[in-house]
């Protein structure tokens, strides 16, 4: 049963070992597991392969940058990963828990239960409140934080009672992180968190996750198309045409503040 | 060449059918309705009109004691009189074979060969009676029908205190009786009532009136003012025994058609206006939110530098292939309707022919009414789209503005969950479309409830009339006015259980300037056969002065009790007296008028004489009965209870119960619109949200309860609402279906509000199930690309 999946519950007092722990990284558990991870659409005639045989490990802690093209297949990655969507052939698998075979139902216990979501869009929902929003997603986590205190987290404790349409954009995208983490998600997919912000608010976004990813110690995979952000992870994966075209590691993360794009 | 625009309004309408669609049925209900009404009432009046032109149907009617024919020339002279016919008119015991009980014959003298001058006949089968052969008359299509005679057919008749057998050679109608009904009944009866034409000749001499007229028909020139003319025959009349000159609208036959017609045209403006308010309401509610969805989409076309009017008429394009649908449906079913009713028309309304054809006028009518309540819903959501700025399109994008509201301040939503509170702050931020959606449904419930009311209303009236208030088996009418003598020999009659005499006598009752004809009924103290019924279903007494009238004649003549009425008896020495309305009575038939036996004896100044009988007998003797009544002398004719039950039930009944049915599928239609078409528009709007949601982990389940919840609040919220209106709704079709010698009570059971109730829930369920298809087909990846 994937809900006896263990938490990485993390108490303050080493946050500071954490830290440490991901600069020289290799937790050598791997949180996913992907073999020949295949994502076909059939257009007709037209076979699009979006992902082509995609062998990939994401490990406990890490902050992980997807790059690449357009339509190089980090979305569907993203999406298989986080159980929206499931792959044509190939395997999947959290912890040992085998996500290719789940059904629907599972695949939303696993996402309630493991996973946080951040979107270009934000998503929030507009008839509730910052707080609301994130309380949606508590009431039905097994051990989640309060939301003014995930909130907190990302700077935006004062807000709580403000409904999306009075928040800026980027302080919407905060509260959908606060809301992603709040549950204290084993796993937090962001895709294109800062597509639709400027420099700054962007910042403060990344900033919000990589608190989380320090403090939480999340599993946090970003995708983006800017790679000045790929210096602050500890890993950065390169697609292209849905094959895996290179993976670095960071032998010194950046800090947030001092990126510039 | 198909521009891109065009192909978006067909992407559109591919997406958006099935509420599009729902919007078109539920006009294509209300067009239908209208096209129906109007052309059934088109080809009624038309087939009317023509019959009655071509078939000379007179102005005026007047029946007397008896006259010589000289007078005739006297009537040709009153100013305004174009043309008279005299004739011979009796009504006569008929003994038919086949038949227990006795029929009546209304045997009608005509000259030895057509035209007669008015009143011409059409011949349907057969011939006109050959001069010199005795016994051969002509009969009534209704009446040989209803026996599935042939010509030459004999029946026997009671002439005079002869028995006399007539050959039956031809068959015909009458413009004289279209609707065929026997004098002082409620209901036509073809079997016990047929009208036959027998040549002067014959029928005169047979009653003592030869050389004589007992009855005349007029035309009057064109223009002439007609009350005159009726004043003037009436004097001249006077001395001969004259019953009072009448005008159509006094006649039977023209009185219940154009009742008929009234009644046509109630239907024609408010079921069909229902209808389409339902209408407008659905297509509000979708395009308002189709809208909505595509504000985006609008704004951009007005950025790529599209003009308003271009993007309005995108919209408006829309909405006009939704009306045209509605219209096209609407046509065909009004047409289909329209065939159906016309043909319950010839049931109880003999034409030479009734076609039914669309009448155009109408059809155009109902597709300018279908398309403006089509615009009229959507005018605001379009002009809203058409005028969006093109910014709109550029900006980040504005999630719809949220503030705390009422229920937050009253602390409720802090014990209601986050769902809850999705559901609570939709409804609130959303008064106005919520608003709408629950009037829809309401409207849908309300439209229900009158839709279905009418078969309780029916057995209300069934049990009222034949149950509470008749308790006869029998009624005797007497030839001419009795000693109650004649009642203790019909009580000696077999299988003759108990007997209660009554007098009728012809009157004409004026109150200011409304005037009535209708005989005046005198009953026992408290009748306990013929039982006049009070509003309380209570048998009630005859007043010791004065009348009570029946609802319909006191609304006839617009008076209250306590208020006076100018009673003019047309029998006999005609005493004319101003009476007090004692009292009114609830009526679902008839206009009919009711005095003590005793008053109406004293104001005819005459004995204790009697017009006839209300009888219970033994049914076992019946056929006993039936046969010496069959030719008792005195007898002119026999109604038997339970035969008029039966005819009220196979026809006037079925027929409310067919117009029950088609307002039930037009309800239903209504109901099931609004509702799906608030969830499917729902799901619409709402799609990205509840795609978030589903990928934040909430199950299936749980994501149905927030947008069905939603639904299911607004349908609670209308059930209320929409059992008020279904009420007033009720009693405003009633009250504008009544005719004068018809009204269906606006008796609601609770078995039709539990009806709709439940109708209303069944489509609440299936729009649930609407939405879990919906949200089993959400596409959560979808949802991330687009800002939503
Ligand atoms: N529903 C779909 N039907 C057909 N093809 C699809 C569908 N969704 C994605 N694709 C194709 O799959 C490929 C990968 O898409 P994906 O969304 O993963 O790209 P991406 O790397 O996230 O691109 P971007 O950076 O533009 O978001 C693309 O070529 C896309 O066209
Ligand atoms: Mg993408």
């Amino acid at each position: 049963m994937h809900d006896q999946a263990q938490k990485p519950g993390r108490s303050p007092s080493n946050v500071e070992e954490r830290f440490v722990a991901n600069v020289m990284p290799d937790d050598p558990t791997a949180v996913f597991s992907a073999r020949g991870l295949t994502k076909m659409y059939r257009m007709g005639e037209v076979e699009i392969h979006a992902l082509n045989g995609v062998d990939l490990d994401l490990y406990r802690g890490e902050f992980v940058v997807l790059l690449g093209p357009s339509g190089s297949g980090k979305s569907t990655l993203l999406n298989i990963l986080g159980g929206l969507d499931v792959p044509t052939s190939g395997r999947v698998h959290y912890l040992d828990h085998d996500l290719s075979a789940y059904d629907e139902a599972s695949l939303t216990r696993y996402r309630r239960e493991h996973v946080g979501f951040v979107f270009q869009f934000y998503n929030l929902i507009p008839s509730l409140t910052a707080a609301e929003n994130v309380g949606l997603v508590t009431e039905i986590a097994s051990s989640p934080m309060n939301p003014r205190e995930a909130l907190e987290l990302v700077g935006l404790g004062n807000r709580a009672d403000h409904f999306p349409s009075q928040l800026s954009g980027g302080e919407q995208q905060r509260v959908a992180i606060a809301r992603a983490v709040a549950k204290r998600p084993d796993v937090l997919l962001c895709d294109e968190p800062t597509g639709a912000l400027d420099v700054t608010t962007g910042v403060m976004v990344l900033e919000a996750l990589a608190r989380v990813n320090r403090e939480l110690g999340t599993l946090t995979a970003v995708i983006t198309h800017n790679a000045m952000i790929a210096s602050i992870a500890d890993r950065v994966v390169t697609l292209s045409g849905g094959r895996i075209a290179s993976i670095r590691r960071n032998a010194v993360k950046a800090s947030t503040g001092s990126l510039a794009w | 060449m198909v521009t891109a625009l065009q192909r978006k309004l067909l992407r559109d309408l591919g997406r958006q059918w099935a509420p599009l669609l729902a919007a078109a049925l539920v006009m294509c209900v209300g067009i239908g309705a209208i096209t129906m009404s109007l052309s059934a009432l088109e080809s009624l009046r038309r087939a009317m009109d023509s019959y009655y032109d071509a078939h000379r149907f007179p102005h005026i009617f007047a029946g007397l004691k008896r006259a010589p024919r000289t007078v005739a020339a006297r009537l040709a002279e009153v100013p305004g009189v174009q043309r008279v016919v005299t004739r011979v008119v009796v009504d006569v015991n008929l003994n038919v074979p086949g038949l227990l009980e006795p029929a009546t014959g209304r045997i009608i003298s005509i000259p030895d060969a057509p035209p007669f001058g008015l009143s011409e006949l059409y011949l349907r089968r057969g011939r006109f009676p050959e001069p010199g052969r005795a016994g051969e008359v002509i009969a009534n299509e209704g009446f040989m029908e209803a026996h599935g005679f042939a010509l030459g057919q004999d029946v026997a008749a009671v002439m005079h205190g002869r028995l006399q057998r007539l050959t039956i050679v031809g068959v015909a109608l009458s413009p004289e009786y279209i609707y065929q009904i026997r004098p002082g009944e409620l209901l036509p009866d073809d079997r016990r009532f047929g009208v036959f034409w027998i040549p002067y000749r014959e029928l005169a001499p047979a009653f003592d009136l030869d050389g004589s007229f007992n009855d005349a028909v007029f035309a009057i020139s064109p223009g002439v003012e007609r009350a005159a003319v009726i004043d003037a025959v009436d004097g001249v009349l006077r001395e001969y025994g004259g019953g009072g000159a009448y005008g159509r609208n006094d006649q039977t036959s023209h009185r219940y058609i154009t009742d008929e017609m009234s009644q046509l045209r109630g239907m024609a403006v408010i079921p069909p206006a229902i209808f389409l308010t339902a209408a407008a309401f659905i297509l509000n509610i979708a395009f308002s939110r189709l809208i909505q969805t595509q504000r985006e989409q609008a704004a951009t076309l007005r950025a790529f530098g599209y003009t308003t009017g271009q993007v309005a008429r995108h919209y408006l394009l829309m909405v006009l292939v939704v009306a045209c649908v509605g219209s096209l449906l609407g046509m065909l079913l009004g047409w289909r309707l329209g065939l159906t009713v016309t043909r319950l028309y010839t049931q109880f309304f003999r034409f030479p022919t009734l076609e039914f054809s669309l009448y155009k006028p109408g059809v155009v009518l109902a597709i300018a009414a279908g398309a403006g309540a089509s615009v009229l819903g959507t005018y605001t959501a379009i002009a809203r789209a058409a005028a969006l700025p093109p910014a709109q399109a550029m900006r980040p994008p504005a999630p719809t503005d949220y503030r705390i509201t009422l229920m937050q301040r009253m602390g409720i939503t802090g014990v209601i969950s986050p769902m809850g509170r999705m559901v609570v702050r939709h409804l609130e931020r959303q008064p106005v479309r919520a608003a709408m959606t629950v009037l829809g449904i309401a409207l849908a419930l309300a439209v229900l409830i009158m839709g279905s009311y009418a078969h309780g209303a029916v057995n209300y009236l069934m049990d009222f009339q034949f149950r509470l208030s008749q308790r006869q088996h029998l009624t005797v009418v007497f030839n001419e006015p009795a000693s109650p003598a004649a009642v203790h020999a019909l009580a000696r009659l077999p299988g003759v259980i108990t007997t209660e005499p009554f007098r009728a006598v012809p009157a004409r009752l004026r109150s200011q300037h409304h005037s009535r004809r209708e005989p005046l009924m005198g009953l026992v103290g408290t009748p306990t056969l013929n039982r006049v019924i009070s509003d309380r279903e209570v048998p009630i007494g005859m007043p010791a002065e004065g009348l009570l009238l029946s609802d319909s004649m006191a609304d006839m003549l617009r008076v209250r009790p306590g208020d006076t009425v100018r009673v003019e008896v047309l029998e006999g020495p005609r005493p004319e007296r101003t009476m007090m309305v004692a009292g009114r009575v609830p009526t679902y038939m008839g206009t009919g008028v009711y005095l003590s036996r005793d008053g109406l004896n004293r104001l005819m100044r005459e004995g204790a004489v009697i017009s006839g009988a209300n009888l219970t007998v033994d049914s076992v003797r019946g056929a006993e009965l039936y046969a010496m009544l069959k030719e008792t002398p005195g007898v002119a004719g026999v109604t038997v209870k339970d035969a008029a039950r039966v005819i009220f039930r196979e026809t006037f009944a079925r027929n409310i119960l067919i117009m029950r049915a088609f307002n039930l599928i037009f309800a239903s239609t209504i109901a099931f619109g609004v509702i799906f078409n608030s969830a499917r528009v729902a799901l619409a709007e709402r799609a990205h949200e509840l795609a978030t949601m589903r990928i934040l982990g909430f199950t299936r389940r749980e994501v149905l309860t927030v947008i069905a919840g939603e639904l299911a609040t607004l349908t609670v919220l209308a059930i209320p609402i929409g059992l008020v209106l279904g009420r007033l709704l009720t009693l405003y079709a009633a009250s504008a279906m009544r005719t004068e010698t018809h009204r269906i009570p606006a008796m609601i059971d609770p078995g039709t509000y539990a009806f709709g109730t439940i109708a209303i829930f069944a489509a609440l369920a299936v729009a649930v199930l609407v939405l879990r298809r919906g949200i089993h087909r959400l596409d959560l990846i979808e949802v991330l690309k687009s800002k939503g």
